[in-house]
């Protein structure tokens, strides 16, 4: 008998480990041979312990399992959720980037090439490094992890720069609120990460790698630990694949500051230096790790290198809507029904996906507002809600998609309190560099302090204060708290009540 | 990280300066060696010793200014000790959306602390954190370095009761 754990994190948090040992106590009591295989999250979070048994070659779930259950499961008298690739949540998504994550033993390499491993890669050293980063923009594939910029210009303005040595970085220290895909994907399919980039290693003559893996995430850095390992053992670092051209990477942990996941205090961190934004220019590409040539890319943009190369620019391309190509990893969380990572191409309106597939609030009560793109994200509330998901969307919708985290909020969430958490947030993780964020931040708590208190003037202040921030900031850090903020402040004035008194 | 964090604090007072060596000599030649060396030493030690500072610097070449400025812009790096336990609660926006604050607020009134406080008999330091990457299945803790979802305060502190 096969029976599929997870041993994502999410899983784990709720039980994963007490499941596996009730199962192998309730086999072993029976005298019942199983073999239990851990694998990564299929990303419904809210089904999650989800046991998954083979019958007839298909695999039929049970979750959320609780330990007591296992008896059941054995006895064959346990209720189940039927074939989990039918689930509607599951079966609605096109995956693309998480093709595998879900499916596959995450640390074994014979697992992974049966599903497509390093079909991509085999391709990709069969092309000369122009056609490589060619594919790459072709793919329209933009950037996950916030800002959205074509990864193809990032690697070719890495492939023409002159220098000996160069490397490709992966921003694994997603920071976001909300957001999870790069670790559920460093733990559910670790070899997909290593091998994009090993691709951005040939396209761009990066011969290292390191990947910025946020301490937070104890699961992930062991599991790309392990894979790194496993990967070099088997030849497809260092020496790739006895192609006879190199790169090796390197996993290296963060230490808890969010600033850090900003490319260029990211860099410095990795150095070894505090965390501290560096002016633009000199652009990573040209003067990054150690002043040299450098491609910092999100986990979602790396690991979705490979697909492109397995099935084709055209086909990654083939999916989305306007200037945003392929597919979006969104994760929705908070207070809802069914939260969890959902990919799917471009286009869904926000509202389908809240309300229709993710099945409104956890509580049951009515959606209030939702915040994407992480703490630097704008709030929508439900007259947003047919906004297309979409960078330049978005963007006109005065928010951002960024590293699609979707927070799901019902209508207790106090909106003051939450624009006072977004200007906290920035006045705890600045670096410090400039002024208007360092300091201003904590103005805009006090501010907003004295708007709670019935200080009516107080508003037009924080609107100043906003827009010093906006035009002032080196970073999108103290550039974007205002968004939170000032969506909250116009979508929702009464609950700023002096700010409208104060107008009138 | 996790191991170093249950450590008891009597390493405070007189670290193994061979082991500090052993930490530098094992990293020193890396690309960027300092994080590396920092997480080795806080894992061994439960914190970043003052002892090992002077060795750090001679073995990087950096002043002790430099060094200060590392460590204490990190959040994770200690200079001293934590308690026995070490409770994180995630503060950040998914979690406070499924009542993250009044979580903390229990956790934190029940224990008698405020954020980053000990308790007086050195069993359980509650410190915030942001984000955990658990924001589907939310309030979302750390116990001793292993996650929590779901989080409810009177089993989040049964877990660390003496
Ligand atoms: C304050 C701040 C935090 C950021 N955090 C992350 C992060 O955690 N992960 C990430 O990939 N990008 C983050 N970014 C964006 C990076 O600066 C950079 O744009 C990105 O890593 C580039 O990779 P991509 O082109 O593949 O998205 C952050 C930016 C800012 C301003
Ligand atoms: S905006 Fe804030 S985080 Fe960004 S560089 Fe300025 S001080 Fe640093
Ligand atoms: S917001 Fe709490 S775990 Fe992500």
């Amino acid at each position: 008998m096969k029976i599929y754990v997870p041993r994502d994190a999410a899983a784990k948090a709720l039980g994963a480990e007490d499941v596996v040992r009730a199962l192998e106590a309730e086999a072993g009591a029976r005298g019942v041979s199983v073999e239990i295989v851990r694998t990564g999250t299929r990303g419904m979070i809210w089904l999650e312990p989800l046991v998954e048994v083979e019958q007839g070659g298909v695999r039929h779930g049970y979750g959320p399992f609780a330990s007591t259950d296992a008896a059941a499961l054995f006895d064959g008298t346990l209720e189940g959720l039927g074939p989990v690739e039918e689930i509607p949540f599951f079966a609605r998504q096109h995956r693309l980037t998480f093709a595998r994550v879900g499916r596959i033993d995450p640390l074994s390499l014979a697992d992974y090439e049966a599903h497509g491993g390093f079909v991509g890669l085999r391709r990709a050293l069969g092309m000369d490094p122009a056609a490589i980063v060619a594919e790459v923009r072709e793919s329209g594939l933009r950037g996950r992890g916030g800002a959205g910029f074509p990864t193809g210009i990032k690697w070719e303005t890495v492939r023409t720069a002159p220098g000996p040595r160069k490397y490709i970085v992966c921003n694994a220290d997603e920071g976001d609120s909300g957001t999870f895909a790069d670790r559920m994907l460093m733990e559910g399919d670790p070899f997909t990460l290593i091998e994009g980039m090993a691709i951005a290693g040939l396209g761009t003559g990066a011969e290292q790698g390191y990947v910025y893996l946020r301490s937070e995430y104890p699961d992930a850095i062991e599991v790309m630990e392990r894979a790194v390992e496993i990967a070099r053992d088997a030849g497809v670092l260092g020496d790739v694949l006895g192609s006879g051209r190199r790169f090796d990477m390197e996993i290296r942990v963060g230490a808890g500051a969010y600033v850090c996941g900003e490319e260029t205090s990211l860099l410095n961190s990795l150095e070894g230096k505090r965390g501290v934004v560096r002016a633009k220019p000199p652009l990573p590409a040209l003067e990054g790790f150690l002043g040299r040539p450098t491609v910092v890319n999100n986990v979602i943009s790396l690991a979705t290198v490979p697909v492109i190369f397995e099935k084709g620019a055209a086909h990654y391309a083939a999916f989305g809507q306007g200037r945003s190509r392929g597919t979006m990893p969104f994760q929705i969380a908070g207070n809802v029904k069914h939260g969890g990572l959902f990919e799917t191409a471009f286009g869904m309106p926000l509202g389908e996906l809240v309300e229709d597939v993710c099945g409104g609030t956890a509580s049951g009560r009515p959606v209030k507002a939702v915040q994407v793109g992480g703490p630097l994200g704008a709030y929508f509330g439900t007259a947003k809600f047919d906004t297309t998901l979409g960078y330049e969307e978005f963007d006109g919708a005065g928010g951002l998609i960024g590293h699609a985290g979707v927070v799901v909020f019902d209508d207790t969430a106090d909106m003051l309190g939450l624009a006072r958490f977004a200007m906290e947030f920035c006045a705890i993780e600045s670096c410090g560099k400039c002024t208007p964020c360092r300091i201003g931040a904590v103005r805009g708590v006090e501010t907003l302090d004295r708007i709670r208190a019935g200080d009516g003037a107080a508003t037009e202040l924080l609107v100043d204060l906003c827009d010093t921030m906006k035009d002032g900031s080196l970073c999108a850090l103290g550039g974007f708290t205002p968004y939170p903020v000032m969506s909250a402040l116009r979508q929702f004035p009464e609950e700023f009540a002096c700010a409208r008194e104060a107008a009138e | 990280m996790p191991a170093s964090q249950t450590l008891p604090p009597d390493t405070h007072a007189d670290p193994d300066l061979g082991e500090v060596e052993a930490i530098l000599a094992l990293h020193s030649g890396r690309e960027g060696p300092l994080l590396p060396i920092l997480h080795a030493l806080q894992e061994a030690f439960g914190h970043v010793p003052s002892a090992s500072h002077a060795p750090i610097c001679a073995a990087l070449n950096i002043t002790r200014a430099e060094l200060h400025g590392v460590i204490s812009f990190y959040h994770d790096f200690r200079t001293a000790p934590a308690g026995r336990h070490v409770v994180k609660i995630c503060r950040s926006e998914a979690c406070q959306a499924v009542g993250a604050e009044a979580l903390s607020e229990r956790v934190l009134d029940m224990l008698g602390l405020g954020w980053g406080e000990t308790t007086p008999d050195g069993r359980v330091t509650v410190e915030p954190v942001y984000c955990l990457g658990l924001c589907a299945c939310g309030p979302a803790a750390m116990v001793d370095g292993a996650l929590r979802g779901r989080v409810r305060a009177e089993a989040l502190v049964a877990e660390v009761a003496p």
